[in-house]
Parts: C-alpha cells; structure tokens; sequence
C-alpha cells in the first residue's frame, strides 16, 4: 500500500512536514512560509531543565504550535490524535492508509534506524510522514533526509511510543479541511506580529532579554562550573543553534527567507531590507559557533575567551533588539 | 549567509552519506536551498557530546566493577538516558530509580521489576544482572 507522495527535504522537521502535507493536499507553501506563519522564531533559556546535562536552550517556539498556529491562521483544520496504547495507535495509522490519508506523527530520535549513529539522542519531538506500509515496513518521508526511507513495524511503534519529555503518545495529525482560498497576506501579519511580540517580551529568559541573560550568564560560567562543565554547556548550546534542523543560524536564515518571500506577497519592499539584515544577524550567529568552537576545541577556558564570546552575544541581543522593533513598525 | 559560503565540511554526516538542507543567499540576493555535508564547529561541539557520553559510561562502568553502582547506572548511561528519561521508560518514580543505582537494592529487586529495566535497554535480565561483572 503506497500513497502518491511527493518528498520535499526540508531544513526543519515540524515546518517540513507541515508544508509537505499541505503541499499534498494542494496547498503549495513553502517550509519558510510555515515557519513564518508559525512564528516558530524565538528564543528561550530554560536553566532549571537539562537536556544532555546541560540547560536547555531553544532557538524556537515549543514542538506542535508551529504547525498549530499556521492551522489557525490559514483556517485549515487538523485533526491531532493521541493513543493510550500502541496496537490501537497502530491500527489508526493504518486504517489512514487505508483511506488514503497521509499522515503526520510525532516520534522521538532515538530509535529512528535511519539516522547516523551519533545524532540518536532522547529527543522526542521529531516529525515525519507516514505515506505506505509493506508487510515489513513503514513507508516514511522524514523531511530532513534527502529521500524517503524506511522503519520496521517495530521500529515504528518504539518511536511513536517514546518516553520522556514531550513523549509523543502516538501523536498522530493531518489536515481534513483546507478551504479553497487562504488569505496568506493576514496570517503573514499576524505571524509576523507574534513574532516580534515574541522577541521582545519583557521577560528575562525569553527572545531578545533571554540572550542578553545567557550573555551575562556565559561570562561567569568558566569560574562557577570549571573548564569542562563550562565547555559542554557552551558545545550544546551550539548544537541547538545548528544542528540538523535548525537550517543555520539558529533557524535566523530560514526566517530571513520567510521575510524575502513575504516582502513579495505583501508588496513591502522595507521587508526585504529587514530580510538582508536578518541574514546578517544570521551570520553573526554563525560567527558566535566558530568562537565558541575555539573554545571547547582547545579544552581552554580563559575567561576573556568567555567573556568574547559573550560580548558577542550581546551585540547580537542589540541588534536583534533594533531588528524587531523595526519589524514591528514595517507591518503597523 | 551566501550560497557558495555555505560549509561542506567532514562530519559524523558525510561517512553516512547524510546532507542538510540549509537556506542562503544566490549571488543576487535572494534566498534558496542548498546541501551541506557538514560544518566543522558543529562537528566539535557534536564530537565534544560524544566524548562527554563516553567518559560518563565508563565512569559509570567503573562504580559497577567497584561494586559502587548497580548495572542499571551503567545501562542507563550506555543508552543516552538520564534518570528523568529512564523512570519515564520505566515507569517508576524517579526516587526509586536513583534507589535502584545502590548494588546492595538492585541485588533485592525481583524479575518484574528487572524486566521493565531490561526492556528499556533493551536486552535480557541475564545481561542485565551479569554483562559487567563477569
């Protein structure tokens, strides 16, 4: 059994799969447009929680509510099923299939057979597209491969029924109803708006207040935790700016594509202005990672290396403090 | 980021033959995709995670040979897990689970329990018990 389906890669998992299910069901938006839409762009520092011992830091808005709030904006409806036990979840994947529904699932990392080695981490909100079954396997589009792949049925119930933080339960989701005209100008505002309302909270661990936090933070790292703590701390930090998913940057490129295509649909030329100068911050984040990978590389922590690269960020807090501020002010 | 400045890198992706979708900049500004095998300061910052994974496993491995640790820190190190992860496969409270690191309580514990830590890890309560100390 195999739906007609066409694989897209795309940078992020959640944006992908949203824009690869709508894609299908003829609704053609890019993974930029979702991501956008979504406003999935932020920026949280979370101490008291540890992810791979070491506080969790997130360059975006928590898993489902990209996808959630594009639904929202574009009045498409999502049907979202979760399931108490995996032969009932199993037996509603298949009966999809059966009807010939694509359909979405959240999943978690560490069982996934197809990905390398070393990115097999407890990470549970993964996102792929289950397009056909055989008497083996599951026919799967994960968006961050190049082409589609494979799990057992095995494999498929052990990462749909992943444990830990944000355990998917099952989670299953596809669209029922997407009307025949989406107003892409007015969901592209209030995305936007959402974002910039985002960034510029006025609370200290969120957007713009939470990277100045994390500055401030870094500086005091090395003599508070030592040099080999202080350096995984800094390491994974960098991961959840570039690793698989992110698109660069810490997702700044995909939002600077976002604004590019949304200076189109709305005829705002100052939006593609903002869309070079986000690329840029974007490449001030990638500056961030080469520093900072000087410092774990050596296994040195002097503190003026700490206290560089936190001026660093700081520089960066600034501008995207101007950045959002002027956003705001080109859509009102 | 420009398109021709977009890294291709060895990484832990390329020995896998794995590339990344990233978003950059074409020589007249706008933006579109491209592939990347990988960049270096992110395969540090991966290989420093890996480094830090390993020595807590053999950290881990050396309390059970010292009679120190139970097996299930072991395994629950060897897995990736951390004591919020493991209870949550588990099932049990978390207090329970750091109780079970005593050798002395893991030596007490009865099958149905050890079962529910040798599914988690996936492997038998006879590798479970034995795989390190003999």
């Amino acid at each position: 059994m195999e739906l007609n389906f066409t694989h897209h890669q795309s940078a992020h998992c959640e944006n992908g799969v949203a824009s690869n299910l709508l894609k299908s069901n003829g609704l053609n938006i890019s993974e930029p447009m979702v991501f956008g839409i979504g406003s999935g762009l932020f920026f949280v520092y979370l101490p008291f929680l540890k992810v791979n011992h070491a506080p969790a830091i997130s360059y975006r808005t928590l898993p489902g509510q990209i996808f959630n709030k594009v639904a929202a904006r574009l009045n498409l409806k999502i049907k979202r099923q979760k399931f108490s036990s995996v032969s009932t979840a199993s037996k509603a994947l298949d009966e999809n299939l059966k009807n010939n529904i694509l359909t979405g699932l959240q999943v978690g990392v560490y069982h996934l057979s197809y990905f390398p080695d070393e990115y097999r981490f407890h990470f549970n909100a993964h996102n792929l597209i289950v397009y056909g079954k055989t008497e083996t396997d599951y026919l799967v589009s994960d968006p961050v491969m190049e082409t589609v792949t494979t799990l057992t049925h095995d494999e498929m119930n052990k990462v749909r029924f992943a444990k830990g933080a944000f355990a998917p339960r099952g989670q299953m989701y596809y669209p029922i109803q997407i009307p025949a005209n989406v107003d892409l100008k007015s969901a592209i505002l209030k995305g936007i708006k959402n974002t910039c309302r985002d960034m510029l909270a006025p609370f200290p661990l969120v957007g713009v207040g939470g990277i100045k936090y994390v500055s401030k933070r870094i500086r005091k790292w090395p003599a508070k935790y030592g040099t080999k703590k202080a350096n995984h701390y800094l390491a994974q930090m960098v991961r959840m700016q570039e690793e698989i998913g992110t698109g660069g940057g810490g997702f700044r490129f995909i939002y600077a594509a976002f604004l590019q295509e949304a200076s189109v649909i709305l005829g705002n030329e100052e939006l593609k202005t903002l869309s070079k100068e986000m690329t840029k911050i974007g490449d001030s984040w990638r500056d961030f990672a080469v520093e900072a990978s000087r410092i774990y590389k050596n296994r040195s922590a002097k503190e003026d290396a700490y206290n560089t690269i936190a001026d660093e960020l700081l520089d960066i807090a600034n501008r995207e403090e101007i950045f959002f501020k002027k956003l705001k002010k080109a859509i009102s | 980021m420009e398109k021709e400045n977009v890294p291709q890198d060895i990484s832990n992706l390329t020995k896998n033959n794995v590339k990344e979708l990233l978003y950059a900049t074409d020589e007249n500004g706008e933006y579109t995709t491209t592939l990347s095998t990988g960049w270096e300061p992110k395969a540090i910052a991966l290989s420093n995670s890996i480094d830090e994974i390993n020595e807590r496993i053999a950290d881990a491995k050396s309390q059970v040979e010292n009679g120190e640790a139970s097996p299930i820190l072991y395994f629950m190190e060897l897995n990736k897990m951390d004591v919020t992860i493991l209870s949550s496969y588990v099932g049990l409270w978390k207090w329970r689970v750091k109780r079970h690191f005593k050798p002395n309580v893991f030596a007490k514990l009865n099958d149905n329990t050890l079962k529910k830590y040798a599914a988690a890890f996936e492997i038998s309560i006879e590798e479970l018990k034995n795989s390190i100390t003999k």
